[in-house]
């Protein structure tokens, strides 16, 4: 078996170059990367990582957040932001019970039709209704905020760095400015959102809305809850997607293995033979 | 007596003669085995694209919403979505090093073979892109915006051909149904040229490690072949299902979620990380000509490997200098698909100039050097 120690000086050599100029081209990278994170003005403060109740491989969502997080979306964001991805048929038998969740999307009103006389008429929400969005369309979004469309909230989880860590750090890091720091009429100081200043006044306070479950409500309460509750909506399929995954993993690692074994078993002969050249004799 | 009916029926005994009874030599190592899971990276492809199609409708407007409800409606339509979304990873994980090992042990001195395969490689770059457009969201929609523009710098009929793939002024819905036609026709073609290269790659037999002909030693495929790609396909899916349900997103981009729209640029355009040393190349030419020239060129230089065939033995293998010539071509495609990531701003764009006059230099210097080590020694 051959080792370092047994190989010649030039070989020795050439392996201790190739090694200085595999540190040597990690270390320039390292050192690129933190000079321009240092250069670049358009920085902002990353979420930090909380530990949220479904981020382990074997967890499942907290439904009881999620509905508390259902109550704040419905309170508090709702005036302002549609939610695409949820549908009230979503909710029954994750956060709320059939006929809550058929109560619940009765007191919501869409438009329908055209009816038999080629009208246009409001009827009140059935299950299969996603949830209304706050604006008939964009332009009146953008209208009635000061020329900027709130986001849809359907995604927005998925949508920005750092997931729900972002959506709690974002909703609980409104501060004053910083000495120096300029925030425009009508803006708002974030240091969490890219470029610091954004039009949302905050959002949630001690006591925002009262919790029908009693928890309560404080501002980190709420935008744990929220949080949750917009992972849910970019990603409903979470726990079904946990619990195939340990069916799949499990089910993989049986047939790895046995054809591990099986391939070791077949190869065994070919692979321990041994060819010998025999040069024939010369004939005298 | 059944052995007798795979032999003699004009269907089976194709396959009898493809998978069963071929002759393979038994040196060759686990690298061989990406040939086999590039089959089934296709297979999976074709196949998890065929259910997406049946649930996506085209349109500015339209895909996007659509493209996540489906997921969710359709029954387990957000497993089959992070199938064929990481599948595409996989798939071209597989490919480059399918190509890595053809270049280390001179595969492309199989001119056919070699030929057809930087054919498909090519096809699978350009479906994989049209296939990325279709959610159009954010960061699609500016991906489609950048590379399609890049056909404008064709001489005289570049801006018209541009508004002939559009379908318009810009890319808009006309864009996304040709689209959306191209990537469900292109895999197809590809599965077509798959089986022309291995047929013309069964007209040679393999390649091996040694780069020697080895007709005295061979060995069936079936079963010490079908076992080992078995073994490979079973360990390649492990690690897939672990990164399709765990880590779904993590090769994907936040801006991926959001909407397309068009008056707002995003923070940093970049595309899928497979594309990314390309990407990395053509940002490094000043111009944007020479950038798109250089972009075409990364790839169709591989047409050109079969003429730099100079040395005496075949492959890397008894050549030290185009080994540690291989080794430094991998370095600087990994340092390209970094540069690819980062913003347009020193200390990147020099460090990818040097990177790409790197890249193409390997190209000439492996022929060179071999032919030098077969003068010298």
């Amino acid at each position: 078996m051959s080792t370092f120690r047994n190989l010649s000086s030039s070989r020795r050599l050439a392996l201790g170059l190739l090694g200085l100029a595999g540190a040597g081209g990690a270390g320039l990278a390292l050192s690129l990367e933190r000079a321009v994170s240092a250069a670049d003005a358009d920085r902002f403060a990353h979420a930090p990582h909380f530990h949220w109740p479904h981020e382990g491989f074997l967890d499942s969502y907290d439904v009881k957040s999620i509905r508390r997080g259902y109550e704040v979306y419905k309170n508090v964001c709702a005036a302002c932001h549609g939610c695409f991805t949820v549908a009230y048929r979503m909710l029954r038998n994750v956060c709320m019970t059939p006929e809550e969740a058929k109560a619940e999307a009765k007191r919501a009103t869409y438009l329908d039709g055209p009816n038999d006389e080629g009208e246009m008429y409001n009827r009140p929400g059935k299950t299969a209704d996603y949830l209304p969005k706050p604006y008939p369309n964009e332009q009146a979004a953008a209208y009635a905020n000061g020329g900027k469309a709130p986001p849809d909230l359907g995604l927005i989880t998925f949508a920005r760095h750092g997931y729900e860590n972002y959506i709690f750090a974002l909703l609980t890091g409104y501060q004053d400015p910083p000495a120096g720091f300029q925030v425009d009429e009508g803006l708002y100081f974030n240091p969490y959102f890219r470029g610091g200043a954004l039009a949302m006044p905050p959002p949630l306070y001690n006591e925002v809305l009262e919790y029908s479950d009693g928890t309560p409500a404080t501002k980190s309460q709420c935008a744990k809850d929220v949080a949750c509750f917009l992972r849910f909506a970019a990603e409903p399929w979470h726990d079904e997607r946990k619990k195939l995954a340990l069916k799949l993993v499990s089910l993989l690692a049986l047939i790895s293995a046995a054809l591990a074994y099986y391939n070791r078993h077949v190869w065994t002969v070919l692979i321990n033979r041994k060819v010998m050249y025999v040069p024939k004799k010369k004939s005298s | 007596m059944s052995t007798q009916f795979y032999k003699s029926n004009p269907l089976f005994k194709v396959f009898n003669s493809t998978l069963i009874e071929l002759p393979a030599p038994p040196n060759i190592s686990a690298f061989w085995n990406f040939g086999s899971l590039l089959s089934g990276c296709l297979i999976v492809q074709i196949i998890s694209g065929l259910f997406l199609a049946s649930a996506y409708s085209a349109g500015m407007e339209l895909s996007f919403e659509q493209v996540f409800k489906a997921m969710e409606v359709s029954d387990k339509g957000w497993l089959i979505r992070y199938i064929h979304a990481n599948g595409a990873s996989l798939f071209f994980l597989c490919l480059y090093f399918h190509v890595g090992r053809g270049i280390y042990y001179g595969s492309y001195l199989y001119v056919h073979t070699w030929n057809v395969g930087v054919t498909i490689l090519l096809l699978t770059m350009a479906a994989a892109f049209m296939g990325y457009v279709l959610p159009v969201n954010q960061m699609s929609f500016w991906g489609a915006s950048v590379i399609t523009n890049l056909f404008s710098e064709i001489p005289y009929v570049g801006p018209n051909v541009v508004q002939y793939i559009w379908g318009g002024v810009t890319v808009e819905g006309p864009t996304i149904y040709r689209f959306f036609a191209f990537h469900f026709l292109v895999p197809f073609i590809i599965l077509a040229l798959v089986v022309v290269h291995i047929t013309m790659l069964h007209m040679t037999g393999s390649g091996n490690p040694l780069g020697i002909h080895s007709e005295v030693d061979k060995v069936s495929f079936h079963s010490y072949f079908s076992l080992k790609d078995g073994l490979g396909v079973a360990l390649a899916s492990g690690g897939f299902v672990l990164v399709c349900m765990y880590w779904p997103l993590v090769l994907g981009d936040d801006e991926n979620f959001s909407l397309a729209n068009p008056s707002v640029t995003p923070h940093h355009i970049q595309p899928e990380w497979y594309f990314l040393f390309a990407y990395a190349i053509l940002r490094s030419i000043p111009n944007k000509l020479g950038g798109v020239v250089a972009l075409l060129l990364s790839v169709l230089i591989l047409y050109l490997m079969p003429f730099t065939g100079l040395a005496k033995k075949k492959g890397s293998m008894f050549y030290p200098v185009s080994k540690g010539l291989f080794w430094g071509f991998v370095v600087c495609v990994l340092a390209l698909t970094w540069i690819g990531a980062c913003p347009v701003e020193p200390p990147y764009v020099l460090t990818g100039q040097i990177f790409t006059v790197l890249y193409f230099m390997f190209y000439l210097l492996t022929p060179i050097s071999a032919a030098l080590w077969d003068a010298l020694s």
